[in-house]
């Protein structure tokens, strides 16, 4: 099952790269393949026994038997929301890449090739397995940014890779070291055992090894102060790449940070706690602070990114509580925000998007009144935006409300510095909202059409989830806390 | 001590090299036809090669030694050598075109194969007498190769470096041997019938203070060292590395790049790990190769960063990887306690070159199609490369970011395991440099790639380059080779660590 999720979009890429046919027909495979992962993906979700905790559907086998290195898959109740996120996520790109012209067959090749990477990221168990899909999809972002992204694509390009590679290398060193930390027959990359077991014979102190990982995982979240990549990339990619950028590459990141860090190095995550609780709040506010400065409204979107995935950093970080204070919310609020700010950052996206194809601006100043001439797409815009400063009703809120529960026993005033965030957050989004959508009608935005059915179906897509899980936050609060009940059982 | 029948049985692979040789040259002078000579000289390679693999099969797990101990044919020599002939194969498939256009093509190929002979040999020697002989027979012959083009003043500058510095490195080697030999009364490397190599018969009557236990043998060790480093192209002996291969005929760069450099680590894993293997003198030269490594490394990629000739980048790359294989020789876990981590690090480069000289040699053979055409060996020449030519810059695309190390490529699996060996002999710092390392590759292999496929081409009439039938087996094989061993790695890491079990 699985294997599928990962290989269909990898059949789909192939397909689209060798079918001979006109870029209409190539749109059409891509479309296909993405709402056959869209309902694979879903079926594991929903297929999830929430009941048990642990790995299911799990595939095993061996693969480079010299070091037992192993193809082993499997989801538990963190990664199969990611799962379905991704599939989510997949649908919009394509939806959102439909007017893209420019060498059609590549485009979609390389985004179903991401698609496949950052699926083998979430579901892999095994640790080599887990970096190969990590750095598999350095390749395809890279073409993706320089060749049809905007501006100073190919900077920007350059910069995400070599950021992204300086941070894996810290984790490729790590997941060697981790390797080498038993005894010899007990040794593996398997994270399933490794998640048991008491680090033994140590070459490194264990508190280097997490911090090989912390580092890979801080740069791709981003976390303060190695953000600087993230507003450059999502500036200059194309809208359908800064979806799967916002939505579900940066939740590699923090997968990871749930997943190894508190999964693996418990003791050293309690250690770690109180730095990161304040370099979250840092990046909550610092973010947010910059975002107010900002005129170009993808950069404006790239910062509030910086801002909200402070949350799940603060999230995890709560995990630094002892006693009573320490309780798992925290960290079901960090998984929630994972999912929460890949669906409505990604609308986000994809809002801004089409605004950009329609004006063939994103300077703010410019903008203005444009509520009246594309009501639907402005209407969007709104909604997007109160779910992202955690409007109730949708899954924003739940998701902050969680991180805000969970922490503030551990960290009472990181917590309260952090929900000022929130306040900025509502700030900068209403005042955006306001400077862009609103505000007198503007001559010279007449000519401007609403979205077109397609443009429609890429909003709806994302638009379901947030208030599904607002409305309903049990959808996925159960399969989270299920989930991460077994890394919370050795705190 | 006659020679026996059996003595010139271990050395067939040599012979039937040289041979062929021969008959290539002889054969030049019967027929002209340039393509019916390339045709003979491949097709001929399979007698060594089969040959090879028959001695393989044969001598299985325990070394034999032939003429008395100048010759130690085990795994390990028969993996080189067939990794060497092999290499020559495709090199030559390769370059059909480019070799066509010699006047004495047929000379050409008879001294590639006679340099061939001599690294295979190098990589059976058992004493340092037939080291140095079999190092000057590999390099004399390449002084000529470089030197080929003898109408352009940049190709004679290279042969005459190669020589002038091959000159030197000999030089110091000998001065090295000599040492040794007056240290030790030996130029034994490997033990005969059974006996320990004579510098470990020395070892504990030495004075634990000093660097390998006695300064005649440390001078020795560091001056046989220097010469090695030479082939190895290790910093700080690697300054003739750049200016060869852009001035050699880029075949003869691709020969040296991958077959010679794959000899000089089989003879210095011999040295190191047979000769000098034991825990009270590791302790002194793994130090001093891990700071080699790490220097290499780094000169390597930095220097490259600032390439504008792709040959010259390429040479600077292979300084690089000369560097990221060191790691795998100064991770000799002589210590460790596991038994199956003895070998990680010598197994680790042997699986290293392997899938070098996959990668490696589907950049160099893409650059000899290309730049055969257009004569343009600029990075900016290859701009709208991936409209002119799609297959061989898709080919060109994976050699380079195989040798960043990205899966799913045969250099991301030998990275890995040179990482990990490194990391099991308490190398951690250094398998993080290699990874930082990795990082500053990116960038100009990456810039490569980004300057094919995102750059118009410089002239609107600029021709594509079609690539011809040799040439395309050769790159498909290649870039088979690059993916499959970075997708199931398995088949050539078993038969690296089955090679290496005799060194210890």
């Amino acid at each position: 099952m699985l294997t599928a999720v990962i290989l269909v979009p990898v059949i789909g890429a192939l397909a689209a790269a060798l079918v001979p046919a006109r870029a209409s027909v190539i749109r059409g495979i891509a479309l296909g393949v993405v709402l056959i992962e869209l309902a694979l993906s879903a079926v594991v979700f929903v297929g999830l026994d929430r009941g048990v905790s642990g790995f299911q559907m799990v595939e095993r086998a061996d693969w480079i038997g010299a070091f037992g290195i192993q193809y082993l898959v499997g989801v538990d109740g963190l990664s199969a929301p990611l799962v379905l996120l991704n599939g989510i996520l997949g649908l919009a790109a394509v939806l959102a890449s439909w007017r893209i012209e420019h060498r059609v067959r590549e485009y979609f090749m390389w985004l179903l090739v991401l698609q496949a990477a950052v699926m083998g990221v979430f579901v892999s168990l095994d640790l080599i397995l887990f970096f190969i899909f990590w750095e598999l999809e350095l390749i395809p972002m890279f073409f993706l940014i320089s060749r049809w992204g905007t501006g100073r694509c190919e900077y920007s390009a350059m910069k995400f890779l070599v950021y992204t590679f300086l941070g894996s290398a810290f984790m490729f060193a790590a997941i060697i070291a981790l390797y080498f930390s038993a005894p010899g027959p007990e040794r593996t990359f398997d994270m399933t055992v490794l998640m048991g077991r008491e680090l033994a014979v140590l070459i490194v102190p264990a508190g280097l090894i997490f911090t090989g990982f912390l580092i890979a995982f801080a740069v791709k979240l981003p976390m303060f102060p190695l953000h600087t990549w993230l507003p450059d990339a999502h500036t200059d990619a194309p809208t359908a790449v800064s979806v799967m950028l916002a939505g579900v590459l940066l939740k590699m990141g923090g997968y990871g940070l749930i997943r190894i860090n508190a999964g693996l190095f418990p003791e050293q995550m309690q250690q770690a706690a109180p730095a990161l609780a304040a370099i979250a709040v840092i990046g909550v506010l610092y973010g947010a602070f910059i975002v107010m400065r900002q005129s170009d409204l993808k950069r404006l979107v790239a910062y509030s990114s910086v801002s909200h995935m402070g949350f799940v950093v603060l999230g995890v970080a709560s995990l630094g509580g002892t006693g009573a204070d320490l309780s798992g919310v925290g960290l079901s609020g960090a998984a929630m925000q994972l999912f929460t700010h890949g669906t409505i950052t990604g609308l986000l996206f994809v809002v801004v998007g089409q605004v950009y194809d329609r004006a063939h601006t994103r300077h703010i100043p410019d903008m203005g009144g444009m509520m009246g001439r594309m009501p639907l797409i402005g209407a969007s815009f709104v909604l997007a935006g109160l779910a992202s400063l955690g409007l109730p009703l949708t899954s924003g809120f739940v998701a902050e409300l969680l991180v805000f529960l969970g922490t503030f026993r551990a960290y009472p005033w990181a917590t309260g510095l952090a929900a000022f965030g929130v306040v900025l957050a509502a700030g900068y989004i209403l005042w955006t909202v306001q400077r862009t959508m609103f505000g007198p009608r503007l001559a010279r935005w007449d000519g401007l059409r609403d979205a077109t059915a397609v443009d429609a179906g890429a909003i709806a897509v994302l638009l379901i989830p947030i208030f599904a899980v607002g409305i309903y936050p049990k959808l996925l609060t159960d399969v989270f806390e299920s989930g991460l009940a077994d890394i919370m059982a050795r705190f | 001590m006659g020679i026996e029948a059996r003595d010139v049985y271990l050395l067939s692979p040599e012979i039937a090299l040289t041979a062929l040789a021969l008959l290539v040259v002889a054969l030049d002078l019967v027929v002209r036809n340039k393509a019916v000579q390339t045709a003979v000289a491949v097709a001929g390679l399979a007698a060594p090669i089969a040959v090879t693999i028959v001695l393989w099969a044969d001598v299985g797990s325990r070394p034999e030694a032939a003429f008395s101990g100048s010759l130690v044919v085990d795994q390990f020599a028969l993996f080189f050598k067939l990794l060497i002939a092999g290499v020559l194969a495709l090199v030559l498939l390769a370059s059909r075109d480019t070799l066509g256009r010699f006047r004495y093509q047929a000379e050409f190929i008879g001294l590639a194969m006679l340099s061939a002979a001599g690294l295979m040999l190098l990589a059976a020697a058992g004493d340092l007498v037939t080291i140095y002989v079999a190092l000057e027979l590999a390099s004399l012959p390449i002084v000529a190769l470089a030197a080929f083009i003898r109408g352009q003043v940049r190709s004679v500058e290279a042969g005459m470096k190669y020589l002038v510095l091959s000159a030197v490195s000999s030089a110091t080697l000998l001065m090295g041997f000599a040492w040794l030999y007056g240290a030790t009364g030996s130029v034994q490397v490997v033990g005969v019938e059974g006996a320990a190599p004579p510098i470990i018969q020395m070892i504990g009557t030495g004075d634990p203070a000093v660097p390998f236990g006695s300064f005649a043998l440390m001078v020795g060790i560091v001056l046989s060292l220097a010469g090695f480093g030479f082939k190895l192209s290790m910093v700080p002996f690697h300054m003739w590395t750049p200016d060869v291969y852009e001035g050699a005929p880029t075949p003869v760069a691709a020969f040296l790049a991958v077959a010679s450099k794959a000899a000089a680590f089989a003879v210095v894993l011999r040295v190191l790990y047979t000769a000098l293997g034991l825990d009270e003198l590791s302790a002194d030269w793994t130090v001093l190769i891990a700071i080699l490594a790490a220097v290499t490394m780094s000169v390597g990629n930095i220097v490259a960063v600032i390439q504008r000739n792709f040959k010259r980048l390429l040479g600077y790359s292979a300084i690089a990887h000369a560097g990221y294989m060191l790691i795998g020789v100064a991770a000799f876990a002589g210590r460790a306690q596991e038994p199956g981590d003895a070998s990680l690090g010598s197994s680790s480069v042997l699986f290293y070159l392997g899938g070098y000289a996959a990668m490696n040699l589907a950049a160099f053979f893409v650059v000899t199609v290309v730049v055969n055409r257009t004569g343009d060996e600029r990075v900016a020449g290859l701009a709208g490369l991936g409209q002119r030519a799609p297959w061989a810059a898709a080919v060109l695309a994976i050699a380079l970011v195989s040798l960043t190390g990205i899966p799913p490529t045969v250099g991301f699996m030998g990275k890995l395991f040179l990482f990990q060996a490194a990391i099991n002999a308490d190398l951690m710092w250094l398998a993080l440099l290699g990874a930082v390392n990795s990082v500053v590759s990116a960038y100009y292999y990456l810039n490569v790639v980004r300057v094919m496929y995102l750059r118009e081409a410089e002239s609107p009439d600029a021709e594509r380059v079609a690539v011809g039938p040799t040439a395309g087996v050769a790159l498909a094989v290649t870039t088979a080779g690059v993916l499959l061993l970075g997708v199931w790695p398995n088949g050539l890491l078993d038969v690296a660590r089955n090679a290496v079990q005799t060194l210890l």
